[in-house]
């Protein structure tokens, strides 16, 4: 089974990143785009069938260590 | 007073650490290597020293401060024992939970290789007692993700209870504004844990201990915890 794992900054975190990439888009003429926000993908192989089983271990992978939420918010595709 | 220095894949200020805590407290710290699973018996002081562990993969300090050594470290800031992270020892003890918070980006995004004015908040930790309360001391910094941040809430309770440890300032002690090299929150440079046994702080106090590089204003910090535990 395979999974994604989003991880972004919550709404409110400074995003310095995002914002010099929004600079670098508008110095490259690419019009329309604003609140750049950075973030990060994961994808791993589960070696389950049980789905539910697989979204608590990544909830735990997550909650331990692919995202700090103090300013990460994360979100688990299966 | 013993102490430990632990080592991570990637550390590179744990000799200068070795060298300030030798000329302090008269003995030579232990080296400890990341999957090590004990400190040594009668340890009093655990130092994350400064550099880029597991290539500040992941986030900063995120991978160490989940290793084996971690869990033997959090034993003994449980009983009281004295914990020290300069650089990115700070940000492993961020991410690992024994300080609240978290070191962002700096906000001008550039790494900051400098020397730098700090405001001693306290010195009623062992940490801080051979200097005066709001000393101004000249250290270096040299960080990429210095940017102090955490929820209201955490800050504002850092400050009520007077965790603070080290503000970023001027040469006159002026503190905010231009004088924050990384636009961290409330311009802080350093902070306590509740018990004030766990010290977390960005500058390298340790490099500034011999008139020879620049100053000694780091030294008291070693001296006082030299004379913290005997």
């Amino acid at each position: 089974m395979k999974a994604r794992i989003v991880v972004t900054l919550k709404n409110g975190v400074l995003d310095p990143q995002g914002k010099a990439i929004e600079g670098a888009l508008e110095a490259l003429n690419i019009k329309g785009v604003s609140n750049v926000r950075q973030g990060k993908v994961f994808d791993v192989d589960i070696f389950t069938d049980d789905s539910v089983a697989a979204k608590q271990n990544l909830q735990a992978a997550c909650e331990k260590l692919l995202a700090n939420t103090v300013i990460e918010n994360y979100s688990i595709e299966i | 007073m013993k102490s430990a220095i632990i080592v991570f894949p990637g550390s590179n200020r744990e000799f200068d650490m070795a060298r300030a805590l030798e000329r302090s407290t008269g003995r030579s710290p232990e080296m400890l290597w990341h999957a090590d699973h004990d400190l040594p018996a009668g340890t009093d002081l655990v130092v994350l020293p400064g550099g880029f562990s597991y290539g500040d993969y992941l986030r900063c300090g995120a991978i160490a401060g989940r290793t084996t050594i971690m869990e033997a470290v959090r034993k003994h800031a449980a009983r009281g024992g004295l914990v020290l992270g300069v650089c990115n020892g700070f940000q492993i003890l961020c991410e690992s939970g024994l300080l609240p918070g978290i070191l962002m980006r700096n906000a001008n995004l550039r790494f900051i290789c400098k020397m730098q004015y700090l405001r001693v908040e306290q010195n009623n930790t062992a940490f801080t007692r051979n200097y005066e309360s709001g000393e101004i001391i000249k250290v270096c910094i040299a960080h990429g993700e210095g940017n102090y941040e955490a929820d209201e809430t955490t800050i504002e309770a850092l400050e009520k209870d007077g965790r603070v440890a080290f503000r970023y300032c001027d040469a006159a002690g002026l503190i905010g504004g231009r004088e924050n090299p990384n636009g961290s929150r409330n311009d802080i440079a350093g902070i306590y844990s509740q018990q004030r046994n766990i010290l977390g702080l960005m500058p390298h106090p340790e490099n500034l201990i011999d008139p020879l590089v620049g100053g000694t204003d780091g030294l008291k910090l070693f001296e006082s915890l030299g004379s913290a535990a005997a």
